[in-house]
C-alpha cells in the first residue's frame, strides 16, 4: 500500500519539471556553481512554468495546490546536484509566512510575484551571535508611527544575493522577555539602510548565494510587519513543521539519489578480471545496508508528509526526522566516497559535490542538536 | 619502553611549531587553495631548515633520520595548517621508491633537489579504471632495442603535471603471470616525448597542488631509469604503500589534532544560552571522543613508523594505522565543523579544509575496503596477494 498518493496530475507535473531540469537547470549547473550564484531569470523561468509556490492559493495568483507538489519539487531538484535554486526555501518556507501572517495589502502586493519568480525570497533570523539561541538576536525593530526601523545584521542567509524580499526576525529593545519580543518584518530590496554583506565562501552549496545581511537605520512601513506585533516566536515555532519537513524530504532525496548513484558506479566498474566491484561482498553489503536505509528513511518521510498533509501536529516527529534523515545524508555520503575510493576524491566523479553540499543539512534550519533538545522536551525527558 | 619524544624529536617539533607561527598565515593558505597556487617560498624555507626530507641520508641534504621523524614533521605542519601542511608534505610523493630502492646513480640524481624543493615527484600507479587492483595492469613496458618502451594510462596522479620525475608502475611480464612477478618500476622524466599530462581538475582537497591523467605513448626510457630488478615491481611497490600509508596516518592525526585544537578554542569562547557551549554535557562529550580517537590513531601511527625504522613494519599495521588514523581524522574534523554551526561550513573557520583534508587522507592511497583487505592477509597470515 503506498502512503502518499500521487494522481497523474502529480506525474504529469514531475515529468514536466524533469523535463524542465533537463533543459533549463542541469546543463548550467557546473556554470553557477563557479559563480556562486543562480541567475535571476532562472528563477523566473522556474516562476513561469509554474515550478515555484505550487501551494499559494489562486486568490493571489498561485495554483493552490497540495504539499505533494512541493514534494515532488525537492526530489527533481534534488536530481540536478545542485543547491543554488532553492526553491523549497522560497516556496515552502519563506512564503508560507507571508501567506499566513501577511495583510491582505501585502499578500496582494507580494504574492503574485512570488509565484512568478519574479520576487525571490530569504528569511534571516540567524545573528552572528545568535545561532542556536535565536533569543539572543540584537537585531532591533522599533516601531515609530506608521514606520519601523530596522537595526542589526543577520548571516548565513540563504539566497542572500538574490533575494527581492527578506522576512527578518527583529526584537523589540524595550522589552525583558526576548521570546515575547520579537516581530517579523518584511524589507524589500533597495530600502535604505539594507545592505547586503560578503557572499559567504562556503565548503559546499557553491551554486548558493549565501550572505551576510546588514540593516542600518533601515527604516519600512509598519503594514510590512507580518502578524501581531512581537508574536515572532509564535509564528516561528507555528511554521517549523513544514520548515523541518520540508528538510527531512530534501535529506532523504538527496540519500536516494547518492544511493542511486554509487549502486550505479560499482556495477559498472570492474576490477582488473572483469568482476563488477559490486560483487565483491565487502561493497555488496554495503551498499545492501545504504539501500536498507534508504527504504526506512522514504517510510518515515512518507508517513510524515501524509500527515502533515492531513495537518497533524508532528512536529516531534518532524524534528526527530530533520536530525535523522539529515545525519543520513552523512553517513551515506562518507561511504559513498570510501566505497569509490581514490576517484570520488576528484570533483569530476560528481559524488563530492553531494558530499560537500551535504555537510550543513545536519546544521542549517536548527542544528541536530537543537532539534534533539526540542524532542527532549516535547518527550517531557 | 618509553612513551614519550625524544630530547631530539621534541626539538624538531618545537622547531616546527617556531616555523608555522613566523610562516603560517591563513588567508595565504586559503588563496593558494583558491587560486591552485603553490607555494613555492614557504617550501624553500621548508627545506632550508631541513623538514624537508629529514629522513633522507645526509649526502642528500637530509638529517638521516627515521620515518619517526619525517612523520613528526607532516603532523605537526598539518596540524597547524592542514592544506599547507599536506602541500609541503606531499611535493616527495614517489621518491621513497628512489630512497629506498634506486641505484646510487637516481639517488645522486634525484634526491638532494628533492630536498632542496627544487624538484617535485610523482608516483604514477593507479591504472585508469583499475584503483589499487594491480593484476593485469594495463600500462606495459617491453623493451625493444636496450631501452623500455611504455604505453597506458595513469590515473589522477598527484603532482601529475608539475613533477619533474615519474615513477611509473608498469606490467613487464605477460597478463596470466601472478602480479608478484610482472610488474617493474621506472622513472620517468617530465621532458620524455610521448608523456602528456592532462590536469584532473580541482579536487577535495590538496588544490595548491596539481593532478593530473597521464597518458604514455611510447615513452622511451633507458634500462637504468629502472628502479629494482624486472619483475620485482609488486614488492616495492608494496613497501612503498606500507610507508605512504604510515606518513598518510601521521598526516591524519596531525589534521585531527589541529580541527579539535580549532574546536576546543571555539568552545570555549563561543557562548549561547548565556553559557560557553563546552559546558554543555554534549559538547564536552563530542570534545571527549574527539580527543580520544586521537590518542588512539596517534599511538597506532607512532607505533607504525617506529616499527618502520626498526626494520619489523608488518604491512597490516600500515593500514591499521592508515585507516584508522584517516577515520579518525575524518570523525573529529566532522564534530569540528558541527560544533562551529553555521561557521564551520564556512571557509573562513578553517575547520571544513580540515574535514576535507582529512577525507583525502581517507581516500588517498587506498580507501578503507584496500586497507582492510591488507590487514586481513596480515592478521590471517597469508601472503598478500
Amino acid at each position: 500500500m503506498e502512503i502518499l498518493h500521487y494522481t497523474d496530475a502529480h506525474e504529469e507535473f514531475r515529468l514536466r519539471l524533469r523535463g524542465f531540469c533537463e533543459k533549463e537547470i542541469i546543463p548550467f549547473v557546473d556554470e553557477w556553481e563557479e559563480n556562486h550564484i543562480v541567475p535571476k531569470q532562472a528563477w523566473k523561468r522556474m516562476g513561469e512554468e509554474g515550478f515555484l509556490c505550487t501551494a499559494v492559493s489562486e486568490a493571489y495568483g498561485g495554483p493552490g495546490k497540495d504539499f505533494l507538489y512541493s514534494v515532488i519539487v525537492a526530489e527533481e531538484l534534488a536530481r540536478t546536484n545542485h543547491t543554488g535554486l532553492a526553491a523549497p526555501l522560497h516556496s515552502d518556507i519563506v512564503v508560507p509566512y507571508i501567506e499566513s501572517y501577511g495583510s491582505e495589502a501585502i499578500k496582494k502586493r507580494y504574492l503574485p510575484g512570488c509565484v512568478s519568480g519574479d520576487i525571490v525570497t530569504a528569511v534571516a533570523m540567524t545573528e552572528p551571535d545568535a545561532g542556536s539561541d535565536l533569543a539572543a538576536m540584537t537585531t532591533t525593530g522599533v516601531e515609530d508611527g506608521d514606520e519601523v526601523e530596522i537595526n542589526g545584521s543577520k548571516t548565513f542567509i540563504t539566497n542572500g544575493i538574490n533575494a527581492d524580499l527578506v522576512v527578518v526576525a527583529a526584537i523589540d529593545p524595550t522589552l525583558e522577555n526576548p521570546h515575547q519580543a520579537v516581530s517579523l518584518y518584511l524589507v524589500k530590496d533597495g530600502t535604505p539602510g539594507f545592505e547586503r554583506g560578503r557572499r559567504l565562501e562556503k565548503m559546499g552549496f557553491h551554486s548558493q548565494d549565501t550572505a551576510e545581511l546588514f540593516f542600518n537605520k533601515c527604516r519600512i512601513p509598519v503594514e510590512n510587519r507580518l502578524g501581531e506585533k512581537n508574536m515572532g516566536f509564535v509564528m516561528l515555532m507555528e511554521k517549523l513543521q513544514q520548515e523541518r519537513l520540508i528538510c527531512a524530504v530534501m535529506a532523504q532525496f538527496a540519500v536516494e539519489l547518492i544511493v542511486e548513484n554509487v549502486t550505479a558506479y560499482l556495477k559498472t566498474a570492474k576490477d582488473a578480471m572483469g568482476k563488477p566491484l559490486s560483487k565483491y561482498q565487502a561493497t555488496n553489503f554495503a551498499l545492501v545496508e545504504m539501500a536498507t536505509q534508504a527504504r526506512i528513511g522514504r517510510t518515515f518521510m512518507e508517513k510524515l508528509v501524509a500527515e502533515h498533509m492531513e495537518g497533524r501536529d508532528v512536529v516531534m516527529e518532524t524534528c526527530m526526522a530533520k536530525y535523522w534523515h539529515t545525519d543520513l545524508t552523512q553517513t551515506i555520503s562518507n561511504r559513498a566516497l570510501d566505497l569509490i575510493g581514490e576517484e570520488a576524491a576528484a570533483e569530476r566523479s560528481q559524488i563530492l559535490r553531494p558530499w560537500r553540499d551535504l555537510r550543513v543539512l545536519p546544521i542549517f534550519a536548527g542544528t541536530n542538536e537543537i532539534m534533539k533538545m526540542v524532542v527532549g522536551r516535547m518527550l517531557q525527558l | 619502553m618509553e612513551f614519550t619524544l625524544t630530547k631530539p624529536q621534541k626539538e624538531i617539533q618545537k622547531a616546527i611549531f617556531e616555523f608555522c607561527k613566523g610562516e603560517f598565515d591563513k588567508e595565504f593558505g586559503l588563496d593558494c587553495e583558491r587560486n591552485r597556487t603553490y607555494p613555492n617560498k614557504l617550501l624553500e624555507k621548508a627545506c632550508d631548515l631541513g623538514f624537508i626530507g629529514i629522513h633522507y641520508p645526509e649526502e642528500y641534504l637530509g638529517a638521516g633520520l627515521g620515518l619517526f621523524e619525517h612523520c613528526l614533521v607532516a603532523e605537526t605542519l598539518c596540524r597547524r595548517d592542514s592544506t599547507l601542511g599536506l602541500a609541503l608534505t606531499l611535493t616527495a610523493s614517489g621518491a621513497e621508491f628512489i630512497l629506498r630502492s634506486g641505484t646510487g646513480d637516481q639517488k645522486d640524481r634525484y634526491l638532494q633537489q628533492i630536498a632542496e624543493g627544487r624538484l617535485f615527484s610523482a608516483a604514477a600507479l593507479v591504472d585508469e579504471g583499475l584503483g589499487y587492483d594491480f593484476r593485469c595492469l594495463k600500462t606495459t613496458a617491453a623493451q625493444e632495442n636496450g631501452q623500455w618502451v611504455i604505453d597506458g594510462k595513469k590515473s589522477l596522479v598527484l603532482n601529475g603535471g608539475t613533477a619533474g620525475i615519474y615513477v611509473v608502475l608498469c606490467r613487464t611480464g605477460t597478463e596470466t603471470e601472478p602480479q608478484e612477478k610482472n610488474l617493474t618500476l621506472f622513472l620517468v622524466e617530465k621532458e620524455a616525448k610521448g608523456l602528456t599530462c592532462e590536469d584532473a581538475g580541482t579536487r577535495i582537497s590538496c588544490n595548491m597542488l596539481t593532478a593530473a591523467d597521464l597518458t604514455f605513448n611510447q615513452v622511451c626510457v633507458p634500462d637504468t631509469s629502472r628502479i629494482g630488478d624486472v619483475g620485482d615491481g609488486y614488492r616495492l611497490l608494496n613497501r612503498f604503500l606500507d610507508e605512504c600509508r604510515v606518513v598518510l596516518s601521521a598526516q591524519a592525526v596531525g589534521i585531527a589534532l589541529g580541527a579539535y585544537d580549532r574546536a576546543l578554542a571555539y568552545c570555549r569562547e563561543r557562548v549561547q544560552f548565556g553559557k560557553s557551549i563546552g559546558q554543555f554535557q554534549i559538547t564536552a562529550h563530542k570534545l571527549a571522543d574527539m580527543a580520544r580517537q586521537i590518542e588512539y590513531a596517534r599511538a597506532l601511527s607512532q607505533k607504525a613508523a617506529w616499527h618502520f625504522d626498526n626494520g619489523m613494519l608488518d604491512p597490516g599495521l600500515a593500514a591499521m594505522a592508515k585507516l584508522t588514523a584517516a577515520q579518525g581524522a575524518v570523525a573529529v574534523a566532522y564534530e569540528a565543523i558541527q560544533l562551529h554551526g553555521g561557521y564551520g561550513f564556512m571557509t573562513e573557520y578553517e575547520v571544513e579544509h580540515f574535514y576535507r583534508d582529512a577525507k583525502f587522507t581517507e581516500l588517498f592511497c587506498g580507501a578503507g575496503n584496500v586497507q582492510r583487505d591488507v590487514i586481513a592477509a596480515s592478521v590471517y597470515n597469508k601472503k598478500r596477494s
